[in-house]
This record gives C-alpha cells, structure tokens and sequence, in this order.
C-alpha cells in the first residue's frame, strides 16, 4: 500500500531563502502559469462559472507566502501574509494536500475532513475551483514545463529526485492508491 | 452484479470506468439533478463525449434527472430526458410523478429507473411506479433492512438497485425540506442539500464553527476532523441532551453486507459521491469492483478500508443491519 | 376560502384524542382529515376513538376523511392502508403506495407530503382520481400561482399550509427513542411525553426543529395570515391548519374571521402571539425564503 502523504512538510532549507527574497518575480512567473494554464485548460473557468470574479486565497502553510487568485484575470500573486489583500474564499493547507489533490492522488473531501485542508469565506466559490480543477486532469510539473520553458530542462531533472527527498506528489497520478 | 459509480465530471467518469464501473450515473449542469453544486455537472457535449468514453469500454452511462421540475419551468426537465436520449444514455433516473408520466409517454423507449428520491419503500409502492410508468429498475430508499429487501424483492418484477457506499440520508430521500427551512433550496426544487452558499464556517476561540443558513449544525476543536455542514449530521441540544439527535456524521459502507444483498435479490450495487473528486472514485471503485469479482467468482469479497475517504471518518451501516429497529 | 383541518401527527392518548375531535366538532372549519400519519404503533391506543370523532364532526357539518401513514413500509402497514378504503370514507395520500390500493374510479385527497411540485404531476393525479390536494409547504408563490390555474382547470381543489409547525421531513429512524437511548422496537411509546413534538436546538440555543417520533418538524409555527389574501386571488380553496394541543380552537375562529374579512392578519398575529407568549413562527416559505423566517426579518433576527 502507498503511504499518504499529505502530511509532509517541505524542509525549512528550501523555504528559507523565500523570507528574504521579493516577491515580485514569483507572482510574475505564477501569473504566466496560471495564464497559460487557463488558456491550455479552458473548460476551467467555464466550470468556475460564476466565481470567476472572486479572489482566492491558497494558503500553502509551509510557504513563506500566501497566493492570490483571481481566475477572470488569470492572476496568480504572492503576497507576504501580513500585506494580502481580503479574499472571498480561503484554502489552506500543507503544499503536500495541495499538491495531492491537484494531482488526484487525494480526495479533496477526504482532506477536509481529515483536518488536512481549510476552507473559509464563500464555500461555494471553493467548490467550484476545486471542481473545476479535478475535471481538469493537471499536471503541475508539465503545466510549469509549458509555461515556464526555460525552467523546464532542470525542473524535469529535477523532479523525481525531489519527489523522493519531499515526499510530495509532483506529478499528476496515473494510479490510484490500493485501499484494501 | 452491477456496480454503479458517481461521476461529477468527465473526468471523474472516465476514472470510474478505468477503475472497472459497470455503470456510471451522472447529470446535467442545472437544477434537473439532484447534485446540482457549483463546478460539477455535465454540459450536452460533454454527456454525449462521456457516453462514448463508456461504451467503446462497455460500460453503461445512466442520467439522474432526479429533481422536482419547477411549476412554469416543466421544459427545463423536459429538454433534459430529451437530451439524455440523444447523447445516448442507457436509462434515465427519474422521481417525479409527472416527469415519469411525461417520459413514458414521449420517450417510450427510453429506459426508466425510478430514483431513490421517490422513496419507494415498499413493494405497493414499486409496483405502482412500474405499472403506471414501466419502470425497469428502482433506487431503493435507504430506510430498510437487507431483510425488507429480500421480501420486497419476492413481491416485485423489477431489479432493485441499493446503495452500498458514501452519504448517508437518514430522512427518506425526496420527502425532506430540512435544507430549505434553514436556506431557501431543497434537494427536491434544486437539487442541493445544505447548499454551500448558505455554509459559513468561522474560528471561534478553539473552536471551529460551521454555520447554515445562520443555524449553528457544528463546533468542533480547531484543526480536527470537520464535517461539512449537512443539516442531519449536525450537533443539537434537546432537553438534557446533546448530540446527533437526527445522525452521527458518519457515511454509509455496506460493503461487508454485499454478499446478503446479492442473496436478496439485488441487482446493481449504488456507490454515492458524485460531488466527490475523480480521486475518490477511482479509490472506491476499483474496492468494491474486487468485491463484486470475488462474489462473481465464489470467493470470500475482501475486507475493505475505506473509512478514510469517508465524512467523519466513520462507516455505518445504516438502517440495513436493522440497529435502527 | 375555507378551512381543512390536518391530521394530528403527534401522539395523545385516548382522552385527549376525545376531546379534541368532540371540541371541533362545532369549529368554523370545513373539513378534518383524521387518523395516523406518523407511526402505526400509536394507532392501538387510540384508534377507537376514531368513529365516534367522525360521527361527532359529521353531525357537525365537516366533511372527513382519512389519513395514509406518511411512510409505509411493514406489512401490517400496507395491510392497514388497504383496510382505510372499505369505510367509506375518502383516503387522504400521504404516501404513494396507498394509490396501488385505490382503484381507477375512486376519488381521494392527497396530503402535503406527497411530492407536488408542478402541472404534470398534478395533472396525472387529477386524471388518477385526485379531487383535493394540500401542496408541499416548502413550495414557493410563484409555483403556487401555476398550479392554482392548472388546478382550476382540472376541478382539483388545492389546499396550502396555512398554521402549524412544518412537517420537515420522514425518517426510517425514531428520533424520540434514540434521544432516549431507546431502540425502535422497544421505544416504549415515548413520543407520548411531548403533545406538540420535542424541540431540538441549536448548541447555541437557537430554536429550530422539533422531533416527533420518525417525523421532523419545524419548531416554529408556520403562520401564513399575511399571505392569506394572496392565496385567495390565485384561486386556494381552503388553508389547512395543524392540531396543536393548547389553544386549538380560537386558532380555528381566528383563521375563519380572517378568511371571512373580519380579522385583519395583523389582528391575528397579535392574539396569537399574546395567547402562545413562548411559540415562535415563521412564514418563509410564503416569501420565496428560508422557510424559518418570519416576516420581513431575516431568519434569526
């Protein structure tokens, strides 16, 4: 049986440098992703329908930032959590449960009532993202690939070894977990 | 026997046909079925996409338009059963009197199950629904003991389908306006139960609190297990009492009763969660299709554990093991 | 406009069953349906009350007839729902089933518990032999509006909720025995503890369902006085109002003067509220809102 693995937290070592660093350049190249990610996957927004509006907030608890998405506008920003703006509907969680539900690995749901996520503010706004992105069968890794072409070469190099050092689920899944 | 799976979207439909479903039901994007939460749902094109994914696999897709149609907004419902037929469904499922009437008469050929949203707990009432409207199938109410099933099975004609996993109703299904007492929305007139919109959760000291329609259904400590909302899983004080008066925030798993419910005559075993990520299909379809295997085969179905992936983390097994008598 | 009397859904004891029905005899209501709704376990204790209450309310001019459980499920249960036909009088549906009892040619009533939410449905029951039906309460104006004119047309005459704490829901479980800790084949009848129902708050005290045996109610009591005069317009033939154990009877007079033009609805609403000082009530559903709310205020203010 594979381990669950939403309850892993990403090594201080690798998140300490984001305290220091600004945050501009981060929600540029988020902001690039989400753009081409939307316009890769357009049956996300359509999905998100109404809300498409609203502004969320994914609260990654072991990242030095909060991230603030605006779907309409495709805007993925960093904030420092004392400077963020107020959001309609606020996900948090650990980057692992993120990852895990991103990926199909986890079962939203079952993060929420394991305690492994939060929601606050428009529940209903937070059903359609995450409805929106289940259908949407993503891959980060490849989505950040695409998006991000110069980061590609040594982020698919990187990428199994890091799965294995972390823990956490950086590619879409192809199975699911056996559960008897 | 035949394992039917919910699927939200199509993604989530094609992970429960990978995962080995016999059967998938699923809705349109709009009042006319009874998971009608935002996000969710299935546009024409992509019903009829779906339908294709199923069958070239040979698995059968089924359409729940299970909701009360609206007075002066019957087309709505109408154009629904109509589009089901043409993306080319396998059946539709089907609680209103007037809708079965209309379809019966409109779409004969078109396959009719009744939806468990009609509460038909008995077998005067199955045989009504399958003489008047040629009902071939009925979602049976979670009300009764595998012993009912299998004396209801003996009266009836038709197949019986039970639910084997996931949320729980403890009310009679469709025969329930708790939601809309405390929002405005039923699960008869909108298809939602406890609909999100009306739910504000809040952090209260320790405590987390989750709200509906201003009522309070849950304080739990900070950071534990939190069930969403649903009006008859909720915490009340009666008298002296505090607790789930109405249910405990668990979810149903008869996945252990699966060989009595063959032996009672049941023909398809219902798992729920269309509101549920592809994840959580996948994971609860690819279990309980080793159960169905092994019972196909003669062997002993393996134990399952799915409490995880249940809400509250906790099984039931409902009013089928008779604790509720 | 006139007013129907609802079945009791809650479970009074012989003498107050006597009472009750020889007290509305001589109400200024047009019609009572009797008999049990909620659990055919009360109905040994007092059904024998039940053909002198129908000989006192027909010496008093009301029209009566009588009630299917609301959840049919034993035999004995389908066994007894066959038995309502053979005494004469018209069934009142409360549970699907009881049509497969009722033959092509025979009219009947159906009650609110029966799921009519729009003109085909009602149509089909119409052309089955339905005569009179009371719609769901959780039903809004507008699709009252409709099915007011399609009843019209078919000769159905269509009753909406007019008094009484909503009945919510059905359950296959005894909420009152599993607050006692009690099983349901052993509940000892306890629902007999609580005339009107037992309420359930909220866990900060908030008011807000009542439990009955397997049924769930609204704790607050439904009063649609203001809507009254809009349901006349559409062509509502009658309000029906629920048995309650305190103060039944001015209930009854005080409708039917409104009904007649002679109390407003804010006359109405004050003498009740002056005579129940701890009852609650709501009208939310006759505002297209939650069916909790009162008035213009938003629920819980």
């Amino acid at each position: 049986m594979q381990q669950a693995r939403e309850n892993v937290t990403i090594p201080k070592i690798l998140t300490a440098p984001m305290h220091v660093l600004p945050l501009w350049p981060v929600s540029i190249a988020l902001s690039q992703l989400a753009r081409k990610l939307l316009r890769a996957h357009p049956t996300i927004l359509s999905r998100i329908d109404k809300y498409q509006e609203n502004l969320f907030e994914l609260d990654i608890t072991d990242l030095p930032f909060i991230l603030r998405l605006h779907p309409a506008r495709a805007e993925l920003r960093a904030f420092r959590r004392s400077a963020a703006p107020d959001a309609d509907a606020r996900i948090s969680g650990s980057l692992a449960a993120f990852l895990a539900m991103l990926h199909g690995v986890e079962d939203g749901d079952s993060l929420y009532f394991s305690g492994s996520l939060q929601i606050e503010g428009d529940t209903s706004a937070v059903l359609a993202l995450r409805n929106a992105l289940d259908d949407a069968e993503l891959d980060l890794s490849t989505e950040i690939a695409n998006a991000l072409p110069l980061l590609a070469p040594p982020l698919r190099l990187a990428l199994a070894p890091l799965e294995k050092l972390t823990g956490l689920h950086l590619q879409r899944a192809d199975t699911t977990p056996e559960v008897y | 026997m035949e394992l039917v799976c919910p699927a939200g979207t199509p993604a989530a439909l094609r992970a429960a046909v990978d995962a080995g479903a016999h059967c998938i039901y699923c809705g349109f994007a709009d009042e006319t079925n009874a998971r009608n939460f935002p996000g969710l749902n299935f546009s024409r094109a992509e019903l009829a996409e779906a339908v294709g994914y199923a069958h070239a696999r040979g698995a059968k897709v089924l359409v729940a338009i299970n909701t009360f149609p609206t007075a002066g907004q019957e087309a709505l419902w109408h154009s629904a059963v109509a589009d089901a037929e043409r993306a080319g469904a396998d059946a539709v499922i089907l609680a209103d009197l007037g809708l079965l009437a209309y379809t019966a008469e409109h779409h004969p050929d078109l396959r009719r199950h009744l939806s468990v949203q009609a509460a038909a707990a008995n077998p005067d009432a199955i045989n009504f629904y399958a003489s008047a409207f040629d009902v071939r199938r009925v979602v049976l109410p979670r009300v009764l003991s595998v012993e009912e099933i299998a004396a209801i099975n003996k009266e009836i004609d038709v197949e019986t389908e039970v639910f084997v996993f996931g949320g729980l109703c403890v009310m009679a299904e469709g025969r329930c306006s708790l939601s809309s007492y405390a929002t405005g929305r039923s699960p008869n007139m909108n298809g939602v139960c406890s609909p999100p919109e009306h739910v504000d959760y809040a952090t209260e000291g320790n405590e987390s609190v989750a709200r509906l329609g201003g009522f309070t259904i849950h304080r739990t400590p900070k950071g534990g297990a939190a069930p969403y909302p649903t009006l008859c899983k909720g915490c009340f004080t009666s008298g002296d009492k505090t607790g789930h008066v109405f249910e405990d925030a668990v979810s149903l798993d008869a996945s252990a009763l699966v060989p009595r419910l063959a032996q009672a005559g049941v023909t398809a075993l219902k798992i729920e969660g269309r509101q549920r990520s592809k994840a959580y299909v996948a994971q609860i379809v690819r279990a309980f299709r080793a159960v169905t295997d092994a019972l196909d085969e003669g062997r002993a179905p393996p134990a399952l554990a799915l409490a995880r992936l249940s809400e509250g983390q906790a099984a039931t097994t409902g009013a089928y093991a008779k604790t509720w008598r | 406009m006139d007013l129907t009397v609802a079945p009791n859904p809650f479970f009074w004891n012989a003498e107050a069953v006597r009472c009750f029905y020889a007290g509305l005899a001589d109400a200024p209501v047009a019609r009572v349906v009797l008999g049990e709704l909620v659990c055919s376990k009360r109905l040994p204790f007092w059904q024998d009350e039940i053909p002198q209450a129908i000989a006192a309310l027909q010496a008093g001019g009301k029209e009566v007839a009588l009630t299917s459980l609301a959840l049919i499920t034993l035999k004995r249960e389908r066994k007894l729902t066959a038995d309502l036909l053979g005494m004469g009088l018209p069934v009142e549906v409360n549970d699907l089933s009881a049509l497969h009892h009722i033959p092509e040619d025979v009219p009947f009533w159906v009650g609110p518990l029966v799921n009519v939410y729009n003109e085909g449905t009602l149509r089909w029951l119409a052309r089955r032999g339905a005569t009179r039906i009371c719609l769901p309460p959780e039903l809004p104006m507008a699709s009252i509006a409709v099915l007011a004119q399609v009843a019209q047309a078919e000769g159905v005459a269509l009753e909406v909720w007019g008094h009484g704490r909503l009945p919510l829901a059905i359950s296959g479980r005894c909420y009152h025995a599993r607050l006692h800790e009690r099983a349901k084949d052993s509940c000892q009848f306890v629902c007999d503890q609580d005339p009107d129902g037992r309420d359930v708050d909220t866990l900060e005290g908030q008011s807000f369902l009542a439990v009955n045996g397997v049924q769930t109610l609204s704790q607050a009591y439904a009063c649609m006085a203001d809507h009254a005069a809009r349901l006349q317009q559409m062509g509502i033939s009658a309000l029906r109002l629920q048995p309650q154990s305190m103060g039944f009877d001015a209930i009854c007079a005080d409708y039917a003067q409104l009904l007649a033009g002679d109390m407003t609805s804010a006359a109405l609403i004050s003498k009740l509220s002056a005579a129940h000082p701890d009852m609650q009530f709501c009208d939310g559903f006759g505002r297209d809102g939650a069916g909790a709310s009162w008035g213009a205020k938003p629920v819980l203010a």
